[in-house]
C-alpha cells in the first residue's frame, strides 16, 4: 500500500472535542486522506471494471473532511448510540466511502479494493447488512436523505446530541422526495441534520442544466427553510469552518452547497460527464489517473496488479 | 372529536378494523417506549387520531409525502425507535421503493399499516382502491404481510407486529366489519386456523373475505356440501403446514381476498400447495381489474367476491377434484 500513515483515532477524536491538534495539522491530515481516497477509488473502480469515478472524485474532499475532523465515529464505536451518523445519499459514490473508511480503519485497505464482486461486502452501492459501519443502504437517489432525516428525528426524540450528515448529488435534486424531506426537516426544526450537496453541475448524461435545471439551488434550499452555505467543495479549511458554522445553527437544518468539479484530481476526467459512468477504466487510463494523483510507479503497480 | 359540527367519518364510529388498530395501538403504547407513529395527514382515516390525542409526543406528522415518511421511518428504526407508518393503502404504494430499499433491504424494524385497502374503500372509486398492495409488499424479501379479519384479530395483530422484530406490512379496513372472534382468539404471525370444519372443500380467506367465506360455507351446507373455512391472516409467511393438511383432508380449495387474484392470497396459497401436494384451486378476487365507485357491498357484488360467488367457486373446485378421481 502507498506509504500514508493513517490518521490515528486519537487525532480525529480530538479534532472536534479536544483541540490539541492545531488547525493546519488537521488540514494536512485531511488532505492526505483525500489523496489516498482518490487513489484508492480509482484503483477499486479499475479492478471492478465498472463504477462511477467522476462523482466519487468530486466528493472526496468532503468525505475526507467529515471523517477526518467532524464525525465522532471510529471503528471502535460504530454501535454507540451517541455517535454521529453519516449517510452517503449519492450511493453510487461509494468507492469514496469505502476508501475513506479504509483509511480510518473501518475496513481493510486491500479488501476494500475488491469492489462490485460476488462475495465482497463492497457492493456497487453501500449496504448496511454487508458493512456494519454503513449507516443505511443507499443507491436509489433521494432515499438516503429521507433516512438521514429519520435518524435526526430519532436522535432528537432520544435526547442524543449526535448529528447527522448526508452527502447528496446534484442530479439527486431532481428527485421529488428530496424536497419532501427538505420541507419536513425544516417543519420539524431539525438542527441536528446537515445536508451537503456535491454540486459538480453534471449528472449521468450531461450537465444538470441540460437534463433538468436545478438552479437557483441555494435559493431553493433557503425557500424550504434551510440555513444555506455555499462553498468551494475542494477547499478543506473552508469545508471545515462551514461544518462548524452549520453545527452551531439553531432551530433549522443546514445545507452546504459544495461547488465541486466532477472528476477532480484526474485532469482527463475533470468537467466531463462521460466519467459519471458506470465506466470501465483501461489499465492505461487508471495508470494516467494515478500518476496525476501523485502515485509513484511502485504504488501504481501495487494498486493495479490484480 | 370535540367539534360536534364536524362530519362523522364513515366507519370511524363503528367496529372498523382501522378503529380496532388505532385504539389498540393507543392502549398498548406505554408498553413500547420506543414506539412512534408516522402519519401523512390522514390520521382521522387510519385510526391513529386516537394515538395522536393520547401520545402527542410520539406522533410524527410527515405531511402528504409518503416517500419521505417511509424512508424516514427506516431512519428512526436505525436509531432504535419502533416506527409505525400509517396511511391509505394506495398512497403507501407510492413509497414502495422506499419500503423495498430503506426498510426491506436494510431490514429495518418498521411497521407499515395501511387502511382503506381493496374495494372496501367504496365511493372514493378506483383510483383509491389498492388491489395490488399484498402482491407488491409480499414480493419484498423478508417482509411479513398481514390482513386481519375482524376487530379482535386486528387488535391482536397490532400487538404481535410490535413484538415482532422485522419489517411488516399490515392491512386494516375502512368499513364497519363483522365481528367473528371472541376475546379468547389467538393470533400468531404465520399461522392460519380452521374456523369451520368440513371435508369437501377448503375456503381460505383473509380480511373482509373471511366473513363472506363463512357465509358461503352456510350456503353450501344448505346443499349438503361441508366446506372447511380457514382464516389466513398472515399472507406471508403463509401457513404451509395448515394448507398441506387441508389439501390432504379436503382435496380442493377456494381462495378469497379483496385484492387482485394475481399476487395476493390466492397466489400465495397456490405456490405453497403446488410445492407440496397439488389440488384444484379456484380464486375469488378482482380478475385483474381496477375498482370503481360504489358502496363496498355493491362493489363486492359487482366484482363477484361475495358469499354466493365463493360458494359457486367451491362447487367448481369440488367438481374438478371429482374429475381427477
Amino acid at each position: 500500500m502507498p506509504t500514508c500513515a493513517p490518521v490515528t483515532e486519537t487525532a480525529s477524536k480530538t479534532a472536534t472535542t479536544h483541540p490539541v491538534i492545531s488547525a493546519p495539522d488537521i488540514e494536512v491530515q485531511i488532505a492526505e486522506a483525500a489523496r489516498f481516497t482518490r487513489r484508492h477509488l480509482i484503483a477499486s473502480i479499475y479492478r471492478a471494471t465498472s463504477g462511477h469515478p467522476g462523482g466519487a472524485l468530486s466528493c472526496a474532499d468532503i468525505l475526507a473532511t467529515l471523517f477526518g475532523a467532524e464525525l465522532n465515529v471510529w471503528p471502535s464505536n460504530i454501535n454507540d448510540p451517541q455517535r454521529d451518523r453519516f449517510v452517503l445519499s449519492k450511493g453510487h459514490a461509494c468507492p469514496t466511502l469505502y476508501a475513506i473508511a479504509a483509511w480510518h480503519g473501518f475496513c481493510d485497505k486491500k479488501e476494500s479494493l475488491n469492489l462490485r464482486r460476488l462475495g465482497s461486502p463492497f457492493q456497487g452501492h453501500p449496504h448496511v447488512k454487508d458493512l456494519p459501519w454503513v449507516e443505511t443502504s443507499t443507491g436509489s437517489l433521494g432515499q438516503g436523505f429521507s433516512v438521514a432525516m429519520g435518524m435526526a428525528l430519532g436522535l432528537r426524540l432520544q435526547k442524543i446530541r449526535a448529528r447527522v450528515y448526508t452527502v447528496l448529488g446534484d442530479g439527486e435534486m431532481q428527485e421529488g422526495s428530496v424536497w419532501e424531506t427538505a420541507m419536513c426537516s425544516a417543519h420539524h426544526k431539525l438542527d441536528n441534520i446537515c445536508a451537503i450537496v456535491d454540486y459538480n453541475k453534471m449528472q449521468s448524461d450531461a450537465l444538470n442544466e441540460e437534463i433538468c435545471g436545478i438552479a437557483p439551488l441555494a435559493d431553493k434550499w433557503r425557500a424550504f427553510g434551510w440555513e444555506v452555505f455555499e462553498i468551494d467543495g475542494h477547499d478543506i479549511p473552508q469545508i471545515l469552518s462551514t461544518l462548524h458554522r452549520a453545527a452551531t445553527t439553531r432551530g433549522k437544518p443546514s445545507c452546504i452547497i459544495a461547488n465541486t468539479i466532477k472528476g477532480k484530481g484526474v485532469p482527463y476526467m475533470e468537467g466531463s460527464p462521460a466519467w459519471h459512468g458506470s465506466v470501465k477504466l483501461s489499465h492505461e487510463q487508471a495508470e494516467t489517473a494515478l500518476q496525476a494523483l501523485g502515485c509513484t510507479a511502485e504504488e501504481i503497480k501495487e494498486f493495479l496488479d490484480v | 372529536m370535540s367539534d360536534n359540527s364536524a362530519p362523522a367519518l364513515i366507519g370511524s364510529s363503528g367496529d372498523s378494523l382501522r378503529e380496532a388498530f388505532g385504539k389498540e395501538l393507543t392502549r398498548i403504547a406505554p408498553e413500547f417506549p420506543k414506539l412512534v407513529v408516522l402519519d401523512a395527514d390522514v390520521a382521522g382515516g387510519t385510526g391513529v387520531h386516537h394515538f395522536r390525542k393520547a401520545h402527542p409526543d410520539k406522533f410524527i406528522q410527515c405531511g402528504i409525502a409518503e416517500q419521505n415518511m417511509v424512508a424516514a421511518a427506516a431512519g428512526l428504526a436505525a436509531t432504535g425507535m419502533l416506527p409505525v407508518v400509517t396511511g391509505f393503502a394506495c398512497f403507501l404504494e407510492r413509497a414502495y421503493e422506499q419500503a423495498r430499499l430503506s426498510v426491506g433491504y436494510a431490514r429495518r424494524n418498521v411497521k407499515i399499516v395501511a387502511s382503506h385497502p381493496g374495494l372496501d374503500v367504496g365511493p372514493d372509486g378506483g383510483s383509491a382502491q389498492a388491489l395490488e398492495d399484498i402482491a407488491a409488499f409480499r414480493a419484498i424479501p423478508g417482509m411479513v404481510v398481514i390482513s386481519p379479519a375482524d376487530p379482535i384479530e386486528q387488535a391482536l395483530a397490532t400487538r404481535a407486529i410490535l413484538e415482532y422484530d422485522g419489517p411488516v406490512y399490515m392491512r386494516t379496513g375502512r368499513s364497519g366489519s363483522v365481528r367473528l372472534f371472541n376475546d379468547d382468539h389467538v393470533f400468531e404471525i404465520g399461522k392460519g386456523q380452521i374456523i369451520r370444519h368440513g371435508l369437501d372443500v377448503t375456503l381460505v380467506a383473509c380480511g373482509v373475505e373471511v366473513a363472506r367465506s363463512l357465509k358461503a360455507a352456510e350456503l353450501l351446507a344448505e346443499e349438503g356440501i361441508e366446506a372447511r373455512v380457514v382464516n389466513m391472516p398472515t399472507i406471508k409467511p403463509i401457513d404451509e403446514a395448515l394448507l398441506k393438511r387441508c389439501v390432504l383432508e379436503t382435496g380442493c380449495m377456494v381462495t378469497a381476498e379483496d385484492h387482485n387474484i394475481y399476487g395476493g392470497l390466492g397466489s400465495a396459497v397456490a405456490e405453497a400447495v403446488a410445492k407440496n401436494r397439488p389440488c384444484p384451486i379456484e380464486m375469488i378476487g378482482l380478475k385483474d381489474s381496477f375498482g370503481t365507485s360504489g358502496e363496498p357491498d355493491e362493489l363486492a357484488e359487482h366484482f363477484q367476491i361475495t358469499a354466493p360467488h365463493i360458494a359457486e367457486a367451491a362447487k367448481r373446485a369440488i367438481s374438478r377434484k371429482e374429475n381427477l378421481q
